[in-house]
């Protein structure tokens, strides 16, 4: 429970920098935290108290497995994270070429 | 438990450096300790495949914002209604925690999963597939077409990449470079 309720503290730091920060960089680090924070509940919330790691051996019988299945569904999303990451990282260094400027509220010459 | 429960207040002091320090290449590094506290809590939670995924995520991502921030120092600013912003994203967090609390509230408690597909993913593993690692097996082979969609997912964002980060625009008339425009 307490678990839960710091992941979900986690979430709302990086939701803060994305809210308040006017930094492209400190808007992206807010998006990676936040995503850290929603793979990390994935991986609680499928643990099981003193269970044993999702891999079988041969020889042995292993009973009480935690929870593979958001495992699985967690490296996914790690991996389409980092290309999102990469994305927005490209847009920025193209918006700092464009503007020499990572400050939101300096680029105000979107018309036209 | 306690140890998980450490872990995650590491995770978030580090965080919280990441966002309130003033040097970007500084803010940079406190996310990569973030990262590594991540991995260090999957290696707690009995998530070695996760962990190996992370571990090698968090260096790229880690030399993709250096990249970013390496020539780049901005200055930090204060101006326009600073207080009223504050007051409201505050505000806005702590409905959204009281919210999430009552949320979090009506799970099932920390450490008793519900297991009514994985049951059948484990005990279909060995006997069917013959497959020692149950996270491989359910990506590759029960949800074989997720993956392939995590693989479209990234090939289109290699292409977005590309198209954003290309030097060379079309050419013009008089055969310059249309860059400027």
């Amino acid at each position: 429970m307490s678990t839960y309720f710091l992941c979900l503290i986690l979430f709302c730091v990086g939701l803060y920098a994305i809210l308040r920060k006017r930094n492209i960089i400190k808007m992206i680090i807010g998006i990676v935290i936040c995503e850290y924070a929603i793979n990390l509940f994935l991986i609680l919330f499928g643990y099981k108290m003193n269970g044993r790691s999702p891999l079988y051996s041969p020889d042995q019988q292993i009973l009480d497995m935690v929870d593979p299945l958001p495992q699985a569904m967690a490296m996914t999303a790690i991996v389409i994270s980092l290309a999102t990451t990469a994305l927005l990282v490209g847009i920025a260094i193209r918006i700092y070429e464009k503007y020499g400027t990572f400050d939101i509220t300096k680029i105000n010459k979107l018309k036209g | 438990m306690i140890e998980i429960n450490l872990l995650l207040i590491f995770i978030i002091i580090a965080a919280i450096v990441a966002v309130e320090v003033k040097d970007l290449l500084s803010s940079v590094v406190a996310v990569g300790v973030a990262g590594f506290g991540l991995v260090i809590s999957f290696l707690a939670l009995k998530a070695p495949d996760l962990a190996i995924t992370q571990l090698v995520v968090e260096i790229l991502c880690l030399i993709i914002l250096i990249r970013a921030t390496i020539k780049i120092d901005l200055p930090f600013s204060t101006s326009g209604r600073w207080f009223v912003n504050t007051l409201a994203c505050i505000a806005f967090l702590v409905i959204f925690l009281s919210y999430g609390y009552a949320a979090i509230s009506s799970l099932p408690s920390f450490g008793n999963p519900l297991m009514k597909t994985s049951n059948f993913y484990l005990g279909e593993t060995f006997k069917t597939i013959h497959a020692t690692n149950v996270v491989s097996a359910i990506n590759l082979n029960f949800r074989a077409y997720d993956t392939l969609g995590e693989a479209t997912v990234l090939f289109a964002a290699a292409i977005g990449i590309m198209a954003i980060m290309r030097k060379k625009g079309k050419l013009t008339k008089a055969g310059k470079d249309d860059e400027s425009e």
